[in-house]
């Protein structure tokens, strides 16, 4: 017996806490996918009724959340934007996981040139900060909810591709790839069949982990007026339009703030969840 | 200091069980031993014996999961099971010294081995911010380490294992305790490392420190020992004076682990009892001549540093049909990169590799790739030689559909691992599931599945307990018998070379510096470092050397 001493796993008050939040994140997850599918569902009044006589009034049992300076539900904008918020999150996220296991899975098999040239322009894109290089794509392409998706997108690749190039170069140098060469298997063959399931799991949940990033970088643009346009209830833009008003008063700002920050806090907290279960015995999650 | 024939040691019925997910688990039960200053007590066992957990035992680290009792578990009649966690700091290191198998992990990668020594010395109060410098290079000195001043301020990455392990050493012994515990201290090393390692510790010894040496091997342990414990599923099934227990063993067990220690067997006699594996006659075309002919190839590489090292220097070999061909040398020799370039997974430099009468090197991918199936690879690490999402099914059969066999692939499957000695049972497993042997034998069953007429195994059992070791052993010499095979054997082990193989090429910094028949080789070794690494060789007979060999 030479292996180590094995860890205690004894349930602490720190981990139990630790469940108690982690209810909380699902349960809020759950609840935005909810209002993304179906708003009505959640919040039967109209995200888009004006009316002038109500405008700016405090939270309050007929509109939980108050209403804007158009009179708008606060409430049922931020659960009607949800599927915009979610939407250019998952949107950009699948784009720069998309794009990034490409550019990594070539930099680390397709030689020398390909994987010098890879990770160069991969190094001075992760100079900047993401957030210029996607306002860089936006000025290119103009606002609007899909472009928006597109520059998120794009300016998460270069993360995505270096983190997939060092799994994919484990897995390139591992006995068993090297074992099916000396089967006479041909390489793309083996890429496909041992490389990417293998290389694929870290960068799904690091793909999980970064939905909460690309939120808020999707609410930034958003609320630079580079994102869905006018009336569309996004919490980016709302936070916008809430500004003006901030010296009158707070809620229209506020809340959307805060349901923007508890979307971020809970796809952190699920998605390490998933990494601490799914790490260590990663071969095992994707059967 | 307790006097000779007091114990320092004193442990009666030794208990320890671990609570785990699935229930209680007995690690140890009811051992008990002394250990005398000057003296030391061997216990051999293999893994999951509960060796190392009694070892652990002595120094508090069984970890909280543990439960340990015992009637006496004393150090200097201080009573063990009842220290404080400030007590048994107090303990490590000043009175019990402790030095794991694997230097690497037990030292810290970010200090200097100065630094690591150095601490040592302070937390017990043995030296002063002034002295302590001197007290550290004394120490390395001690240990045999070559340019102690230098090899100070070194990090541990930087060192080799053999140094490494010398400063590992140091640092056990810097408080000078009275015990030395040694868990495998040598069993990632090479044979000459080894040796030395062992003097060192026999040094420590000499100087009264009462040693406590924990190895899966009894011929490591032979020339160090003086009683010696076999252990088994966490009990003591054989114990007695280590001349005893090596030339006369009563236990089976015992008997067991002695016959599968190469080194003290001539060759053609099997190491583990009858076959495991399932004759099958070959049915291939019988191959005469050289399989795979290697013609003065060299490889340098470019290191990290910029600068450019010379591998493989000049090799020149031909490996004849059904030979079994050992290529041995220290790590780094460039054993590896020879058997790389003959599996043409790279190119040489210069000079060629054939394969089969077929020009192998130079060639391109789509002309070498119909071949390939005809030198396979076992190579070292086997859990790193699968695909950890495949069953053992899948792992065997991607290499039937690789030779285009199509048909029931369990049923064919399933052959192959009773022709290796495996389960069927075991079709569905991953290779997570499988031990070390298993591996190794599925990874020899995957190699044989593409019908090879070459096998290159690269330290197919350096990984393995001796007595695993001694059935692949025997079973790789079976295949040869059955399939005609033609191996060629990487090793650092010359017992295992000695035993295994019918030709010899040694290996030194990149060059072959000896080959030929390996009883003539090894009978004469020519070149000075064939001779130290021949003299290196654990021996059982040698710690008794007025005695006739072991006889099972």
């Amino acid at each position: 017996m030479t292996g180590l001493l094995t860890v205690p796993s004894r349930v602490t008050g720190a981990t139990r806490r630790l469940h108690v939040g982690l209810s909380l994140a699902w349960l809020f997850i759950g609840l935005l996918v909810l209002a993304a599918l179906v708003p009505d569902l959640l919040a039967p009044q109209p995200p888009d009724a004006v009316d002038p006589a109500i405008a700016l009034s405090t939270p309050s049992w007929d509109h939980v959340f108050g209403t804007d300076e158009l009179g708008r539900d606060v409430y049922s904008r931020i659960v009607h934007g949800a599927r915009f918020s979610l939407g250019i999150g998952l949107g950009s996220t699948a784009i720069a996981l998309a794009l990034g296991v490409l550019l990594g899975v070539v930099s680390a098999t397709a030689g020398r040139v390909a994987d010098s040239v890879i990770t160069w322009f991969t190094n001075v894109f992760l100079a900047f900060p993401g957030l210029l290089l996607a306002l860089l794509v936006v000025a290119i392409l103009g606002p609007g909810t899909l472009n928006v998706i597109i520059a998120i997108g794009l300016s998460s690749v270069p993360g995505f591709t270096r983190l997939t190039r060092g799994q994919a170069l484990v897995v390139r140098d591992s006995g068993y790839v090297r074992a099916a060469i000396t089967l006479g298997q041909r390489k793309p063959a083996i890429y496909l069949r041992h490389l990417l399931p293998n290389a694929l799991p870290p960068l799904l949940l690091f793909a999980t982990l970064y939905l909460g990033a690309a939120i808020v970088a999707g609410s930034a643009l958003s609320f630079l007026g580079l994102g869905p346009q006018a009336p569309t209830p996004e919490w980016g833009s709302m936070l916008a339009d809430g500004q003006d008003f901030l010296d009158v008063v707070w809620h229209i700002t506020v809340i959307p703030g805060l349901v923007v920050t508890l979307a971020v806090i809970s796809f952190t907290v699920a998605g390490r969840d998933l990494r601490r279960r799914f790490e260590g015995r990663l071969p095992d999650a994707v059967r | 200091m307790p006097s000779a024939d007091q114990p320092v040691v004193s442990v009666r019925d030794l208990t320890v069980g671990f609570r785990t997910a699935r229930g209680h688990v007995h690690a140890v039960q009811g051992v008990s031993f002394d250990l005398h200053p000057g003296r030391c007590l061997a216990i051999v066992g293999e893994s999951g014996s509960g060796k190392s957990v009694t070892a652990r035992t002595l120094v508090g680290l069984t970890g909280p999961n543990a439960e340990v009792e015992a009637t006496g578990l004393t150090l200097d009649g201080q009573d063990l099971t009842r220290l404080t966690d400030r007590q048994w700091r107090s303990v490590r290191g000043r009175r019990v010294g402790f030095v794991l198998q694997d230097a690497l992990t037990s030292l810290d990668p970010v200090r200097t081995i100065g630094a690591e020594i150095g601490e040592a010395l302070r937390n017990h109060g043995l030296a002063t911010r002034a002295t302590v410098h001197g007290e550290v290079v004394a120490l390395l000195e001690k240990a045999s380490v070559p340019d102690p001043e230098r090899r100070a301020k070194q990090y541990a990455h930087q060192l080799s294992g053999g140094l490494r392990q010398r400063a590992l050493i140091a640092s056990a012994v810097a408080a000078r305790p009275d015990v030395l515990i040694a868990d495998e201290p040598t069993t990632a090393l090479d044979v000459v490392v080894q040796a030395q390692i062992l003097e060192l510790l026999g040094a420590e010894k000499a100087e009264g420190t009462a040693l406590l040496l924990i190895s899966h091997d009894l011929a490591v342990v032979a020339k160090l020992a003086d009683e010696i414990a076999v252990m088994r599923d966490g009990r003591i099934v054989e114990r007695g004076s280590a001349e005893a227990v090596l030339r006369s063993p009563s236990h089976e067990y015992t008997k067991k682990l002695l016959a599968a220690v190469p080194s003290a067997h001539p060759k053609g006699t099997r190491l583990a009892g009858p076959r495991t594996g399932e004759p099958v006659v070959s049915t291939k075309d019988v191959v005469t001549g050289p399989v795979v002919e290697v013609d003065a190839v060299s490889k340098s590489f470019v290191g990290p540093d910029g600068v450019r090292r010379t591998q493989v220097k000049d090799v020149s070999f031909a490996l004849q049909a059904g030979r079994i061909l050992g290529l041995v040398g220290e790590s780094g020799s460039g054993k590896t990169t020879v058997a790389t370039m003959v599996l043409g997974l790279l190119e040489p430099d210069t000079g060629s590799v054939r394969v089969l009468d077929r020009p192998w090197s130079g060639q391109r991918e789509s002309r070498r790739r119909p071949f390939r199936r005809h030198i396979q690879l076992v190579h070292q690490d086997p859990l790193d030689a699968f695909d950890p999402r495949y069953t053992v099914e899948r792992i065997v059969g991607e290499a039937l559909a690789a030779i285009g066999r199509t048909g029931d692939r369990r049923a064919q499957v399933t052959r192959w691992l009773h022709r290796v000695g495996l389960d069927e049972q075991l079709l569905d497993r991953r290779p997570r599931q499988l031990s070390g042997g298993q591996l190794q034998r599925l990874a020899i069953a995957r190699a044989l599945a593409a019908e090879p007429d070459v096998l290159v195994c690269d330290e197919p059992v350096s990984s393995l307990d001796v007595s695993v070791q001694a059935q692949i052993l025997d079973l790789l010499a079976d295949l040869r018998a059955d399939l005609g095979l033609s191996l060629l054997f990487i090793s650092h082990d010359l017992g295992v070379v000695r035993h295994l193989c019918d030709d010899v090429l040694v290996m030194s910094d990149g060059e072959v510096v000896e080959a030929g028949p390996v009883e003539d080789v090894l009978r004469e070794p020519a070149h000075e470092y064939t001779k130290s690494l021949v003299a290196a060789i654990p021996r059982i007979e040698d710690a008794f050397p007025e005695e006739s060999r072991v006889t099972t």
